[in-house]
């Protein structure tokens, strides 16, 4: 399989969407973009991690110097303080997500831990020798290896939904990977990390769903840049990341449907998990804190909630709008490079995500090229080999955006590129 | 510009020495980094102790094969147990630059072929100091 080179000025239109912040105005709330140096940051690889506001550093540090305090168990002053600024960040996840209630939310340290909380805690209750996964092949490797141990483990079959060339999904063919009835998961991404193709869940989910399979989405991607709404996806896992969110490192999302986690049984054993221990047993705690053992990350939960205020105070409308319209603009203006090849569809199917390669300049020599002018993008496989081989490159480089992003960076970027291509090619 | 791009560097990139392959070479080795695709094969003619003539092939980033470049240059026509010594500070003296660490195993992709293909194994010894 091979990608096909777009033609952005064939790509359709970008999205109508209007824009309704100004992302100059936005940039200005980040303190790195601040910070001395000698030359201006032009960050694109916020798909990798997004820069963090003022307010979530705020928030974060405030905790640590105000109510710094175990959650749950003290019953002093700042302890309950502490507690009370732990659970207003699942609240406030879970009305950003639309779940159905906070008990839905469990705190992990990242959206890789989250599909792993899935793989064990579900997966080892309910598939047995003989079952089968669906996954695809644009997966980030948090979303497969997971399954591979599980996979090697009981004896369960992998499948995988095809892909076009253009790095969109096959979904005509899920029904056939479905009908033998032995898939009883299928799990996929929301928004493809290096081809910025935006899935179509609900389609997805309600196949699954009427062959008796469950529905894991992927949405470390997709959870930073557009609304989501867990009931109206359909789906009955999710897992996001709030350090790609403008939150913190070291805390992630699992969203699941009440009933499948009751079911569950616990993931991690320690404190708080538990509801009674004896020497010799221990009865676990109810949800979500059945899957939440140990200390958790309480500041970051601060700097979640300071995120998700920060981001509904923009409008995801309107950075989902914003992200799309810089990557629009990203490949009109990346055409102009010489040799220059796209990886995944065109704009108006497409995240703020853009990967492509430069014929005769490995990747690597791409992003140390664009980083002599302060230019960060990111260059590899992206956790993502087996979708690389799928398309035909060892590697790429990739650019990415998010709400404090500016047109000015994509002009560097091309600049950049021009250079790249001019000093290294043979 | 940024050190990476140094001229010379350029210079081995652009125009590798010692490049291409041997008809029944008395070795042949094989290496590759996965996480960049950088991929190096040499081909070394040996006789009485002394690597004669070696050819390397492949593809990866300008510092993977420029290092290949002067790796075999420097050691086409000298004693094989004077090549076992070479270390890292060696490919990093020849480069003359300071590299991270992820294009560090860019550079020391070669000398991993190098040491691999005159051992007749995959590693050699001081790999772990890493």
């Amino acid at each position: 399989m091979s990608a096909t080179r777009i033609d952005a000025g064939a790509a359709g239109p970008a999205p109508a969407a209007p824009v309704r912040f100004d992302p100059r105005v936005v940039r200005a709330d980040f303190p790195i973009f601040a910070t001395d140096r000698d030359k201006p940051l032009l960050y694109l690889d916020s798909a990798a991690t997004s820069q963090k506001p003022q307010a979530v550093l705020d928030a974060m540090d405030r905790y640590y110097r105000t109510c710094n305090a175990n959650i749950h168990r003290g019953v002093y002053r700042i302890a309950e303080e502490a507690t009370a600024i732990y659970e207003d960040a699942r609240r406030r996840f879970a009305a950003f997500v639309n779940a159905a209630s906070p008990r839905e939310i469990v705190f992990t340290r990242n959206s890789t831990e989250a599909i792993n909380l899935v793989a064990y805690a579900w997966g080892r209750t309910n598939l047995k020798s003989g079952d089968a996964i669906v996954l695809t092949p644009m997966e980030h490797h948090s979303n497969l290896v997971p399954w591979h141990i599980l996979a090697a483990e009981r004896g369960i079959e992998l499948r995988f939904i095809p892909m076009s060339a253009a790095g969109e999904l096959d979904v005509d063919a899920l029904p056939g990977l479905l009908a033998d009835g032995r898939a009883k998961l299928v799990s996929f991404v929301h928004v493809s990390n290096v081809l910025g193709t935006v899935n179509p869940v609900a389609e997805i989910a309600r196949i699954a769903h009427a062959h008796g399979a469950v529905v894991l989405v992927d949405a470390s991607q997709s959870a930073a840049h557009l609304k989501l709404d867990v009931r109206a996806l359909g789906a009955d896992f999710l897992a996001c990341t709030a350090h790609k969110m403008l939150g913190p490192t070291g805390i992630g999302m699992l969203w699941g449907r009440r009933e499948l986690l009751e079911a569950m049984p616990p993931f991690l054993g320690g404190g708080e998990m538990i509801r009674e221990v004896s020497l010799t047993g221990s009865k676990w705690n109810e949800l979500p804190w059945k899957f939440e053992a140990g200390t958790m990350p309480i500041a970051e939960a601060a700097g979640l909630t300071a995120a998700i205020t920060y981001l509904e105070a923009l409008g995801m409308d309107a950075v989902f709008a914003h992200d799309r319209e810089l990557a629009a603009y990203t490949l009109e203006r990346i055409a102009e490079v010489p040799g220059l090849r796209v990886l995944g569809p065109p704009a108006g199917r497409r995240g703020g995500v853009v990967a492509f390669t430069l014929e005769g300049v490995h990747p690597h020599d791409v992003a140390t090229v664009l980083d002599s002018d302060g230019i960060c993008v990111r260059a590899g496989h992206h956790c993502a080999m087996p979708l690389h081989e799928a398309l035909g490159v060892p590697a790429s480089a990739r650019a990415s955006f998010h709400c404090y992003s500016l047109r000015e960076e994509v002009d560097a970027l091309v600049t950049g590129l021009h250079r790249a291509k001019q000093l290294l090619s043979r | 510009m940024n050190d990476l791009f140094r001229e010379d560097i350029l210079d081995h990139y652009r125009h590798p020495r010692c490049h291409g392959t041997l008809e029944n070479p008395d070795i042949t080795f094989e290496d590759a980094n996965p996480l960049c695709g950088d991929r190096i094969r040499m081909d070394f003619r040996l006789r009485d102790g002394v690597i004669e003539q070696v050819r390397f092939s492949g593809h990866g980033c300008s510092i993977s094969q420029a290092a290949a470049s002067m790796l075999c240059e420097h050691v086409e026509g000298r004693l094989v147990e004077d090549v076992k010594r070479l270390g890292r500070e060696d490919v990093l003296e020849m480069l003359g630059i300071e590299l991270g660490p992820v294009r560090l195993k860019c550079a020391l992709l070669a000398l991993k072929t190098l040491k691999s293909g005159i051992y007749g194994i995959h590693q050699w010894p001081g790999e772990e100091e890493e």
